[in-house]
């Protein structure tokens, strides 16, 4: 005994690189020090640019904006805030608000079937091939898209094409006429808007709620019926409270997402500004960049409200 | 002739305010095969973690032969681990998985394929090298970790349940190749797992955990015969452990007493130098070589006997529901130190 | 004995639900595959259905046109800058995060999520106000600065979900046996982490490749490749080049995700689940 330490490398082995052997002692002890190395650049970066960001945003919202010189001085003023309450600006915030209220509700009705047939009773090659199908739109370019949408709603296109085929033009025609729906064509109406946003944004409905059925056991499901469920009932008792935590966690895309959108409103539907176009217009071909930093304050509280109300509905688990 | 391997003085492990480990005292010799037994929660793995380096203790120390050990990382100790689920490392193959910790200390590769391969060959798994660990039965796996944990030729080896994955017939199998391959070894190990009978077979000695203390350390044939306490007792094989006012009416004396099943029989009287006392027969079970007889004792109390099968006249026995006598020897009954003590 | 049999061969779902479901796969496949049929369409300046006929003539077309390769190879280069700054970040927090619990831990998770939690628009205004405080001009690095912030959840996600798949007894059976922190990552953490990295990595390039609206904030006369695509769609003239590239940008992106999907399939952390 103490003829060599027990730590000693056997004879048979080199030490390795003693500095590296090193510096791993140290952090081994100090595993504060450790998580401070692994947490510092990850920290560094959000906090500068992003939250640095935001901060300088909110900021700026507090500057003035001169409209007869169209310049920026860094002088504090409510105003901003102030213009929010003008009732133009209401119109954008409900106009906004509408579109994305719609645009959630149609999506969770069309992704339901969809995330539940995936779920409950795809199968072998059917459940990759359904979870590619719902994939790849998710993933495939916005922009190429939305495109596709002014290409398929313009007169002569495929969609009038299709209508006239089955001789529904008059039907068409008679839903342009509707009041806040319609327009003089399908691609500057509102319902051309809408159906765009859905379906940019419908994938992202499908593969929480899909997630969340799958979470719920099957023996549940058979459990109801052996108590005497009928199909329907299981569904409404069982099924729906449980996958309604998926429903909301998409939500928050398809509401979010829409809230923000500025492209979309631009390239199909009809004339009236969304939030996301007056924050562009603001600083971009105005240059009020206090204004349209004070608008953003808008979705950033509209989401942080419908965030609180989901997580009090569990859709986090369900993300 | 023998020195001292581990050494734990007065070694805690709080988490927060849970006492996973409490003032635990022992010393393993060098060479031994050393169980710590307990049921979960007890601290026994976090005891093995601590030796292992896993975890640091709150207070106390720890000595690897003779050396302070706490605050070192597992990297820089010379004991070596089987764990519970193996942790075969997936992306390897066997013999890398064997040669790595020759591979992390800078052996070449084709000495330390060699060394992984004798390795292998000690505990019946040469000619396996090649395949994966999800290739390999459970048994197969046990042994490859086994080897694994070996290549380094600690001195002590620790095992933490390594058996509690196996069915029955395979557990016996390697219970024996373990003990066998420490003699041949002559390294210590230090052996947790929670079946009492894993550890009276296999161990030289065994510690009992509970709720994060040790009650007892000996030989598994004095804990048997001899344990101390009531939790011992009640763990380590099945005793009637009495207390209270029948204890005080058999003996004089409200501390608790232990006797086992095996030592009480059928008395038909009282007998002078036994102990003996009357109860209704509530169940009776067939074991094979041995029969068990449940007897109730002052409504609470149920002692139980032990009998071999064949000895007594199978006729002359009493039947469930009859009032019997049933009597030990005075020098059958270990006297237990009072609980909460 | 009803939910014994359906649970064996297979459910049989009723028609109406494949009806639905099947019309629901085709309301998200038709559009694209319409773009995709266009591409060919022998018209110039015009969508009118049936097509007149096909030819390949605009993929000659576009393939020579400088500004489509410009706006490609400068898609690429932020793609991969940006991949490569989440691949650091996102591995770095995840290592950090993925089994401590530490005070402000919740905290940081929302800040990574944050970048696409919030609609595109104040992420991207956010960053043209601080760059235009801070005297920055819109170049190649301040889209790809941009665009790592919110590729940084992309690896995040896939890797922490893969670490806390791995039993941690892999880590300290590597540290059991001699190796210290260096050596376990590199012999046993980044090897089992190597799949999710891919994954979370090329998920992070096609958010890049495709993001539109930060950027729109972030390039100033950079043009990216949607940001040209966006550019198009006020060039009638030009419809039948921006049919083309549109059809490229569906497959270029199209193949990653499949071998993004390959790779963590099996297990449940859904590929691009929260994009």
């Amino acid at each position: 005994m103490g003829t060599s330490s027990p730590m000693a490398l056997p004879a048979s082995g080199q030490p390795r690189n003693r500095l590296s052997r090193l510096v791993a002692n140290v952090l081994y002890r100090h595993g504060t020090l450790y998580l401070l190395l692994l947490l510092t650049p990850p920290l560094l970066w959000f906090g500068v640019v992003y939250l640095g960001s935001l901060l300088s945003l909110l900021v700026q919202s507090f500057y003035t904006f001169d409209d007869f010189t169209m310049g920026v001085t860094p002088d504090f003023t409510w105003a901003n805030y102030a213009a929010l309450l003008d009732a133009a600006n209401h119109d954008i915030v409900l106009r906004t608000l509408g579109m994305a209220g719609a645009v959630t509700v149609a999506s969770a009705l069309l992704g339901f079937p969809v995330a539940y047939y995936m779920a409950r009773y795809a199968t072998g090659w059917r459940k990759g091939f359904f979870y590619i199908a719902v994939m790849l739109p998710m993933w495939a370019s916005y922009i190429v898209k939305a495109y596709s949408w002014t290409v398929l709603l313009s007169k002569g296109g495929i969609v009038y094409w299709l209508v006239e085929r089955v001789y529904l033009m008059p039907a068409l025609e008679w839903v342009l006429s509707l009041p806040g729906v319609g327009g003089s064509s399908l691609s500057t109406s509102n319902l051309g808007r809408f159906l765009v946003f859905t379906y940019v944004w419908l994938p992202f409905m499908i593969l929480p709620i899909q997630a969340a059925i799958e979470r719920v056991p099957g023996n549940l499901l058979q459990a109801a019926a052996d108590l005497g469920a009928r199909p329907a009932q299981s569904f409404r008792t069982v099924l729906l409270p449980l996958a309604f935590p998926g429903v909301v966690a998409g939500s928050i895309f398809t509401f979010s997402l829409t809230l923000g959108d500025y492209i979309i409103p631009q390239l199909v539907g009809p004339p009236g500004l969304f939030i996301g176009n007056m924050v562009y217009t603001m600083q971009g071909s105005i240059g009020n960049m206090p204004m349209a930093a004070s608008f953003t304050v808008v979705p950033i509280v509209i989401v942080g409200l419908y965030l609180t109300v989901a997580r009090r509905l569990g859709a986090f688990d369900a993300l | 002739m023998s020195s001292t391997a581990v050494e734990l003085r007065n070694v805690s492990r709080y988490y927060g305010g849970v006492r996973a480990v409490d003032g635990v005292s022992l010393s393993i010799q060098d060479g031994e095969f050393f169980s710590m037994l307990g049921p979960s929660g007890s601290g026994k793995t976090t005891c093995l973690r601590l030796i292992a380096g896993f975890e640091q203790p709150t207070a106390g120390s720890i000595l690897l032969h003779g050396q302070e050990a706490a605050g070192l990382p597992p990297y820089e100790r010379d004991v070596n681990t089987v764990f519970q689920d193996y942790a075969l490392f997936p992306h390897m193959s066997v013999l890398d998985n064997v040669a790595y910790g020759r591979m992390v200390k800078g052996v070449a590769k084709a000495a330390r394929h060699r060394e992984a391969e004798e390795a292998l060959e000690l505990v019946a798994l040469g000619g396996f090298g090649a395949r994966r660990p999800g290739q390999l039965s459970g048994g197969q796996r046990q042994r490859v970790a086994l080897a694994r944990a070996l290549i380094n030729k600690p001195r002590v080896l620790l095992l933490d349940e390594p058996l509690g994955a196996l069915d029955l017939k395979l557990r016996e199998q390697m219970q024996a190749e373990l003990k066998s391959l420490q003699r041949r070894l002559g390294i210590t190990f230090v052996y947790v797992t929670h079946d009492q009978g894993e550890a009276l077979s296999m161990s030289d000695r065994v510690a009992v955990f509970n709720l994060g203390r040790i009650e007892q350390v000996e030989t598994p044939r004095n804990l048997y015969a001899r344990p101390r306490t009531v939790f011992v007792a009640g763990f380590v094989g099945t005793a009637n452990v009495v207390k209270g006012d029948l204890a005080r009416r058999l003996t004089g004396s409200e501390q608790p007493f232990s006797v086992r099943p095996e030592h009480v029989r059928f008395a038909q009287g009282a007998e002078g130098n036994r102990v003996s006392v009357e109860g209704r027969l509530v169940e009776v079970q067939y074991h094979g070589a041995t029969s068990r007889y449940e007897v109730q004792v002052e409504g609470h109390h149920v002692l139980t006997l032990s009998l071999l099968n064949g000895e007594a006249d199978e006729a002359a026995l009493p039947r469930r529901g009859d009032t019997v006598r049933v009597a030990w020897a005075r020098e059958a009954m270990v006297r237990l130190e009072p609980e909460g003590g | 004995m009803r939910s014994e049999a359906r649970r064996d061969d297979g459910p049989r779902a009723p028609v109406w639900l494949r009806v639905l479901a099947y019309g629901g796969l085709l309301f998200l496949h038709f559009p694209i595959l319409m773009v995709g049929l266009y591409a060919f369409n022998t018209e110039e300046s015009a969508f009118s259905f049936p097509l007149k006929g096909l030819t390949l003539r605009w993929f000659r077309a576009a393939a020579e046109r400088e500004d489509v390769l410009a706006a490609i190879a400068l898609s690429l280069r932020v793609a991969l800058a940006s991949t490569a700054v989440a691949l650091v970040l996102g591995t770095l927090l995840a290592g950090a995060l993925y089994r401590r619990r530490f005070f402000g831990k919740e905290a940081i998770n929302l800040m990574v999520i944050l970048p696409i939690a919030l609609p595109g628009i104040i992420t991207g205004i956010a960053l043209l106000s601080a760059f235009r405080l801070a005297d920055v001009s819109p170049s190649f690095w301040t889209i790809a600065v941009g665009h790592a912030t919110f590729c940084v959840v992309m690896v995040y996600n896939n890797v922490v979900a893969r670490l806390r798949r791995m039993p941690h007894s892999l880590l300290e059976a590597s540290a059991d046996l001699g190796a210290d922190g260096f050596q376990t990552f590199r012999h046993v953490a980044l090897p089992q982490m190597a799949t999710a990295l891919l994954a979370g990595g090329i998920l992070a390039f096609a958010l890049s490749f495709d993001e539109l609206i930060v950027t729109t904030f972030t390039a100033g006369q950079e043009k990216t490749l949607p940001i040209w695509l966006l550019d198009q769609l006020g060039r009638p003239r030009d419809v039948p080049v921006t049919n083309v590239v549109a059809l490229w940008v569906m497959l270029i992106t199209a193949v990653p995700i499949l071998v993004a999907w390959r790779l963590t399939r099996g297990t449940e952390d859904v590929a691009g689940s929260s994009k």
